[in-house]
C-alpha cells in the first residue's frame, strides 16, 4: 500500500507562556490520502488551528515548539531547512485562512498577489503570471476577471476576497490544501457559493483538503472523513456518515446534540438542545485521565485516572473512550 | 392587534454619508427602509438576514440608540420614538438588550455585583440595600451562576458566563421585552446550546417578549414563534415558524434555507445558489431589491417594488410572483422540506 500523501505522527505543539506550558496540540496522529477531504472539528481552543499552522510550520518558535513528525510525500517537514520548507509552502501545500481581509495585502493588486506564488515557484514572468492570475480568477468564478485582476482587496466584497484567497492557494496546483475556517466569516448565501466552489474545484484540481471548522453542517457537506479534537487531543475519527449516524465519543455525541437541526419544526424534533456542562479545561496543567472526564456525564473513576487510548470501535472508526464500546445513544 | 407589546410601523433609518469639499451630505445609507412588525406579549419574533440587511439597525432604533428617520415605534400603546430623553428614561426599563460580544459589552472595571446593581439603582427598584443584594443574588440564580461570583470581575469569566451576566443585567430591570442582537452568535457550539436553553427557560418563566436578531436560521427555528426575513433594509417575508420553514413564499427565503449547511451527510436537497453579492444599501436596486440575485426575476421586478402582503393567513410576502396563477408560480406549494432536507 503506498504511503498516504501526508502522515502526521504524535504531533505536539506546545507554547511557553509566563504561567506554564500551554499544550495546544498534545500528541495528534492522522493521515491524509491524495485527493481526500478530511475535516478537523472542535470548539475554540481545542487546537485545530494550531494543528493546521504546525503542518506548514507557521508557528513562531519560540515561544512555540513543534515535536513529532509530519511526513509529506515521504519527507519529514519538521526536519527540513527553512529554504526547503519555503519551496513547499504555497506550492505543494497551500493554505486558506479565515479572514480574507487580513490575509490579503491591501497595497498590492489582486493580480500581483496571485502571481507572486507563480513567479516564485514556477519562475513565470510578470506578464505570464498576470495572464495565469486572470485564468485563476475565472476558475474561482469572479466576473470580469480581466478588470478585477488590477483591483485591490478593499474593492472586493468578502465573498470575492475569499475567492481570491482560493485562487492564490490553487495557483500552483497544490497537492494539499489546508483551509482554516474558510467560510466562517461569510454570510450563508456566500458560504454556499464558496462551499460549492470548493467541491467543484476539488473534482477539477484533485487536491486533498484538510478543512478546519467548528461548523458541523459544513463538515457534513464537504468532508469524507472527520477528526474530532478536544483539548489538544484527537478524541474520535470516522468516515463522515458513520460519525454523524453513530458517534462513539461522548464529546462528539454532545456536540452533535447541541446543534439545532434546520427543519426541526417540520420533522417534529424540536427537543431541548443537549448541553455539555462546564467549560473546556485549561491546557496549562497536565490532565491525568481522560481530557473530557470533567464534563462527561458517563465519567467514572477510571476516566479520571487513566487516559483512554484511541481504539478502533468499528472499521475505520476510532475513539478515545473507555466506554465507547457500547452502542452510542443516537444524538 | 390588541396583545401587541411592541409595534413598529414603517420604520426608516437613513444614515447620511458626509463627503465633498464642504463636508456636506453626499448620499445616504438606506439601512432600514420601511419596516413594520409587531410582537405580542410573551412572543419571540426573529429578524433574520445577512450582514448589512439592517436587522441590527432595527434593534438599535427600537432601543432609541439613535433617532429614526421616519416611522413609529409603539411600546404597549405609547409612542416612544418621539419622546424626549427625560420622558423616555423611565420607559427604557421596559426594553432591554443583550448584544453579541460579551467581551466588549461588560465594563471591565466593574464587579459583577455593580454591573447587575446599576440598572436596579437607576430605575429605583430596590427598597434598601438588603433588597438590592437580594435582587442581585436572585438574578445570579436565574442565569445559573453561583451567587458568590458577584464579587468577581468580568475578565474572570468565560464567554458563555459573561453572556449569562449580560442576560442577568438585562433581566435586572424587569423588562417586558428583550432584544437579543446576535446574542449567541459569538459562542462555541456547546456553550451556545446552554445559552439558548437558558433564554428559552427564562422566557417561559417570566413571560418575556423577545426580538431575536440572528443570521443563524437553525437557532432561529429552534427559538422563535414567528420569523421576519430582511433583505437590504426591507422585510421580504413574515410568517410563523412552521409556515416559513415548510413553505417559504419569497425567493430570498428559499435561497437562504437551501444555503444553510445541514449536519446530515449525504442529505438530498434542492439547492439554490444565489449569484453575486448583496447590493450596496447606498444605492439599492430599482424595483424589487432582490431582483439582481433572484433566479425567478422577470420584467416587472426590475420596475415595480412589490409590497409586503398577505398570501395566506398570517403569512406575508413581498413578491410579484404571487400575482401569477399557481401553475406559473415557483413559490406555490410547500417545498421547505426539500430545501432543508427535513424528511
Amino acid at each position: 500500500m503506498p504511503e498516504p500523501l501526508l502522515v502526521v505522527e504524535n504531533l505536539q505543539t506546545h507554547f511557553r507562556t509566563p504561567d506554564g506550558v500551554n499544550r495546544a496540540v498534545d500528541g495528534i496522529s492522522f493521515h491524509v490520502d491524495a485527493g481526500e477531504t478530511i475535516a478537523v472539528v472542535g470548539e475554540s481552543g481545542c487546537g485545530k488551528s494550531v494543528t493546521a499552522m504546525s503542518m506548514l510550520r507557521l508557528i513562531p518558535e519560540p515561544p512555540g515548539k513543534i515535536a513529532g513528525s509530519i511526513r509529506f510525500q515521504g519527507r519529514d517537514l519538521l526536519t527540513m531547512t527553512d529554504r526547503e520548507m519555503r519551496a513547499i509552502r504555497g506550492n505543494d501545500i497551500s493554505m486558506i485562512f479565515q479572514e480574507p481581509m487580513t490575509s490579503l495585502n491591501p497595497v498590492l493588486n489582486v493580480g500581483r498577489q496571485i502571481g507572486e506564488t507563480l513567479r516564485l515557484h514556477q519562475g513565470l514572468s510578470a506578464r505570464d503570471a498576470e495572464a495565469k492570475a486572470v485564468e485563476m480568477l475565472t476558475l474561482v468564478g469572479i466576473p470580469a476577471p480581466g478588470r478585477r485582476v488590477r483591483e485591490y482587496p478593499h474593492q472586493l466584497s468578502g465573498g470575492m476576497r475569499q475567492r481570491v484567497m482560493i485562487a492564490i492557494a490553487l495557483a500552483c496546483n497544490p497537492k494539499l490544501l489546508i483551509a482554516d475556517e474558510p467560510t466562517t466569516a461569510l454570510d450563508v448565501t456566500i458560504q454556499a457559493q464558496i462551499l460549492d466552489l470548493m467541491r467543484d474545484l476539488k473534482h477539477r484540481v484533485g487536491a486533498a483538503i484538510v478543512l478546519i471548522t467548528h461548523d458541523l453542517g459544513v463538515v457534513a457537506e464537504v468532508a469524507e472523513r472527520v477528526i474530532v479534537m478536544y483539548a489538544g487531543k484527537k478524541v474520535e475519527e470516522a468516515p463522515v456518515g458513520q460519525l454523524f449516524r453513530n458517534p462513539r465519543h461522548p464529546y462528539t455525541q454532545g456536540l452533535l446534540g447541541s446543534v439545532p437541526k434546520l427543519g426541526s419544526s417540520l420533522t417534529g424534533t424540536e427537543t431541548r438542545l443537549a448541553e455539555i456542562p462546564g467549560l473546556v479545561p485549561s491546557l496549562k496543567s497536565k490532565i491525568p485521565g481522560c481530557v473530557f472526564a470533567s464534563r462527561c456525564t458517563y465519567a467514572t473513576d477510571l476516566c479520571r485516572k487513566v487516559a483512554p487510548a484511541l481504539e478502533e470501535k468499528a472499521p475505520h472508526h476510532v475513539a478515545a473512550c473507555h466506554y465507547a464500546i457500547r452502542e452510542a445513544v443516537a444524538a | 392587534m390588541s396583545g401587541a407589546i411592541l409595534e413598529v410601523s414603517d420604520l426608516k433609518k437613513h444614515f447620511p454619508i458626509h463627503g465633498g469639499f464642504f463636508g456636506g451630505t453626499t448620499a445616504h445609507v438606506y439601512a432600514v427602509d420601511g419596516v413594520s412588525f409587531s410582537i405580542a406579549k410573551g412572543e419571540t419574533l426573529s429578524l433574520v438576514g445577512e450582514s448589512g440587511c439592517g436587522k441590527s439597525t432595527v434593534g438599535k432604533a427600537i432601543l432609541r440608540l439613535f433617532d429614526i428617520t421616519a416611522g413609529q415605534v409603539v411600546l404597549d400603546g405609547t409612542r416612544i420614538d418621539t419622546m424626549t430623553a427625560s420622558t423616555l428614561r423611565p420607559i427604557r426599563r421596559r426594553i432591554q438588550v443583550v448584544f453579541q460580544d460579551p467581551f466588549s459589552s461588560l465594563n471591565p472595571r466593574m464587579r459583577v455585583r455593580d454591573i447587575l446593581a446599576e440598572p436596579i439603582r437607576n430605575f429605583g427598584m430596590a427598597k434598601n440595600r438588603a433588597d438590592l443584594e437580594e435582587r442581585v443574588a436572585l438574578l445570579m440564580d436565574k442565569v445559573r451562576l453561583p451567587r458568590d461570583a458577584v464579587n468577581r470581575w468580568p475578565h474572570e469569566f468565560s464567554g458563555g458566563q459573561r453572556q449569562r451576566i449580560c442576560i442577568a443585567r438585562a433581566l435586572a430591570a424587569e423588562p417586558d421585552i428583550i432584544i437579543c442582537d446576535e446574542a449567541v452568535s459569538a459562542l462555541d457550539v456547546s456553550v451556545k446550546a446552554q445559552i439558548v436553553n437558558l433564554l428559552q427557560d427564562l422566557q417561559k418563566e417570566l413571560g418575556l417578549a423577545m426580538l431575536f436578531i440572528s443570521h443563524d436560521l437553525a437557532i432561529v427555528e429552534h427559538m422563535t414563534h414567528r420569523v421576519a426575513v430582511m433583505y437590504l433594509g426591507k422585510i421580504v417575508e413574515v410568517a410563523t415558524k412552521r409556515d416559513l420553514f415548510s413553505a417559504p413564499k419569497h425567493p430570498y427565503t428559499e435561497a437562504l434555507l437551501s444555503a444553510v449547511p445541514v449536519p446530515m451527510p449525504g442529505a438530498q436537497r434542492e439547492r439554490i445558489i444565489l449569484k453575486g453579492d448583496v447590493p450596496s444599501p447606498i444605492n439599492p436596486p430599482q424595483g424589487c431589491r432582490f431582483h439582481t440575485r433572484c433566479p425567478y426575476a422577470f420584467d416587472r421586478c426590475r420596475k415595480d417594488e412589490p409590497a409586503l402582503r398577505q398570501t395566506e393567513a398570517g403569512h406575508w410576502s413581498a413578491c410579484h410572483l404571487h400575482d401569477r396563477p399557481d401553475a406559473e408560480n415557483p413559490l406555490a406549494g410547500a417545498k421547505g422540506a426539500d430545501l432543508i432536507a427535513a424528511h
